[in-house]
């Protein structure tokens, strides 16, 4: 009783039913309808459609580029999150708006436009296709709308994190003759990790999932540009639910371990810091 | 211990409430329009119908619906009023078929509209319920290549060379896409007599050449006009035409000597049009597609009217001496679902991996 009582947040019931009830509606129900869907497979026919070469292309097409598109997301995003937060020079507010376009434009004209820059025909593609390199209609083009989706996910986790950082330790590493690589690999990186963590999970589940920018600029080539999302479309349009949301399952099973997992560490990171084990 | 208790029973109670009040919504929101639908029709001065259709159809009921509601008003003395939506074509279908209420149905394929049959929406016989399979107007597969052919493509087997590429949107995606797919079908089964093994050689061979497969027709056309891929684009002769006036400098249209005959089917979705008491009008809506005024709109769409007398008026516009098979040439659309379509059929194996 007394212990209770010491709550500061009164109304833990409510807020709690509050929650489960969201959940439910929101995630838990649409996620069991899912398994309901693949249900109607009978076993054989769930590992026939998820083991389909094609489709374990297309997994490799989409893995593979939203990782590696999360990975350049990491760092881009702290470079730009501390060039937001350190630096004042003029637009700079205007940049800052500016990094959450990407969820503000619908994912398609973002891909209608990345692909007209970077085929060999626009601005962008015709730099590169002169040193023989093709980014619209390759992984490569795949891995660039997935950068520019997942960005500000990295950014704004990051910068608040860079915002609140006490200067005086980086100043006293300064004093005591610390280098400036040594400063931000010693103080500031320890700090922020957990924040570049979730950032990276955050963006790597996004991209995953991703359509509507990545159709327009993958190709869509089988075995080679083809990505899960797009096979799943492809189910619906057969009206094969079963098999749609097979495969979707299976993308969600692996974006919860990738997340959980990046959770994990995060866990593991900030007991360290605090000092706990 | 009671506190406790009571948080507990909160925790509890919340989501029911919730649930109850989501619920009760639902119920005075479906009443409220149920008492609206029933005033509608004790005046019955103002009709409204939905026209659920799919992308390229856009311009072609604009003109239409406007023409049609002059047409009513004469006849009937009632106003009307029609709202469209569209999008792919099985995209819409899937949607009618889970509940989006639409009075009249106007899809790229047969397939679609039956999807929508299957849900217990439209009474089955639908097809034979307006002329020609139901379909007012038709379409083809056209070739649009760059301005003077500097590939030299004329037909079906000058796409099988090596220094083409081409762009068509998938035929698992887009379901009008499927016509693409069927059409070089019917142009090799021609070329070796209905030899299979040669027929697949040679449809493995055209889409080796692919270079973008866009999941819908649209997205084909911006990667072969905006982006500048491929040197032809396979697409419905409407879309092509429309991507002609646009550019009338940079494009030109090839037709190929055998293509297939693309019927865009219309049905009235039964159940609905009973519930809101719109059967006549919806009725009266796809019936004067076939009406002269109608048909001359779809032929100023480019799309070709299937009145013989009509289609002659166009005879500048389209190329009335191609060769055109048809769907029954492969067995109607349930079979040809499930020979080229269906997972692991022959659209699949063209892409299997040895």
């Amino acid at each position: 009783m007394k212990e209770k009582s010491k709550r500061v947040i009164p109304g833990l019931g409510l807020s709690l039913g509050v929650t489960i009830t969201m959940l439910s509606v929101i995630v838990i129900i649409p996620l069991a309808s899912l398994a309901v869907f693949t249900g109607r497979l009978s076993f054989g026919e769930f590992i026939d459609v998820i083991t389909n070469k094609r489709v374990l292309a297309s997994f490799e097409v989409s893995f593979v580029t939203a990782f590696i598109a999360s990975l350049i997301n990491a760092v881009m995003g702290v470079v730009l999150a501390w060039v937001l937060v350190r630096y004042d020079f003029p637009g700079r507010r205007i940049i800052d708006g500016m990094i959450e376009l990407p969820f503000a434009l619908p994912t398609a004209v973002a891909g209608i436009s990345l692909t007209a820059l970077t085929s060999d025909k626009g601005w962008i593609g015709r730099l590169f296709d002169r040193v023989g390199i093709k980014i619209a209609y390759t992984r490569i083009g795949i891995t660039f709308a997935l950068v520019f989706v997942g960005i500000p996910f990295v950014v704004r986790t990051v910068q608040p994190v860079l915002e609140k950082l006490d200067g005086t330790y980086e100043e006293a590493a300064g004093v005591m003759g610390a280098s400036r690589a040594v400063i931000f690999r010693r103080i500031i990186f320890p700090e922020i990790r957990p924040a570049v963590f979730t950032g990276f999970g955050l963006a790597l589940g996004r991209c995953i999932g991703e359509y509507g920018s990545v159709v327009f600029i993958a190709g869509n080539q089988p075995y080679n540009t083809e990505i899960t999302p797009l096979i799943i479309m492809a189910k619906l349009q057969e009206y094969d639910y079963g098999s749609a949301s097979a495969i979707a399952l299976i993308m969600l099973i692996f974006s919860f371990t990738l997340l959980f997992a990046v959770n994990m560490i995060q866990v593991r990171n900030s007991k360290i810091l605090k000092g706990g084990r | 211990m009671k506190k406790n208790l009571y948080k507990i029973a909160a925790a509890v109670i919340t989501p029911v409430i919730a649930a109850s009040f989501l619920s009760s919504c639902g119920a005075t929101a479906s009443a409220a329009t149920n008492s609206d639908t029933g005033e509608k029709n004790e005046k019955a001065e103002k009709v409204t119908l939905t026209n659920v259709s799919y992308d390229p159809t856009r311009e072609l009921y604009a003109a239409y619906n406007e023409a049609f509601a002059k047409h009513y008003k004469e006849k009937t003395g009632k106003d009307i009023e029609i709202t469209q939506s569209h999008g792919g074509s099985g995209k819409q279908a899937l949607e009618v078929a889970n509940g989006l209420e639409a009075d009249v149905v106007t899809l790229a394929l047969e397939y679609d509209v039956k999807e929508v049959q299957k849900a217990g929406l439209i009474q089955e016989g639908w097809l034979s319920e307006f002329p020609n399979d139901s379909a007012p107007y038709t379409s083809t597969i056209v070739f649009l290549v760059r301005k003077g052919n500097p590939k030299n493509i004329h037909d079906w087997d000058d796409l099988i060379r090596d220094d083409i590429g081409i762009i068509t949107p998938n035929s698992k995606t887009s379901g009008g896409a499927r016509w693409n797919y069927l059409a070089a079908w019917a142009y090799a089964q021609k070329l070796y007599n209905n030899d299979e093994e040669q027929v697949k050689d040679f449809i493995k061979k055209l889409f080796g050449n692919v270079l973008v497969l866009d999941s819908g027709a649209r997205g084909a056309t911006t990667t072969f006009v905006e982006n500048g891929q491929g040197d032809v684009l396979l697409a419905w002769e409407n879309e092509a035409y429309l991507s002609l006036k646009d550019a009338p400098d940079e494009y030109e249209i090839v037709t190929p000597s055998i293509s297939i005959l693309a019927q865009p089917s219309v049905a009235v979705v039964d159940e609905v049009v009973d519930e809101r008491g719109t059967r006549e009008a919806a009725e009266e809506y796809l019936n004067y597609l076939y009406s002269d005024e109608a048909q001359r709109i779809e032929g100023n769409n480019y799309y070709r009217p299937t009145n013989p007398d009509i289609l002659k008026e166009f005879g500048d516009v389209f190329d009335l001496n191609i060769n055109l098979v048809t769907i029954n040439d492969f067995g109607g659309w349930d079979e040809a679902f499930a020979k080229h379509f269906a997972d692991g059929g022959l659209f699949d194996q063209i892409y299997e991996k040895e």
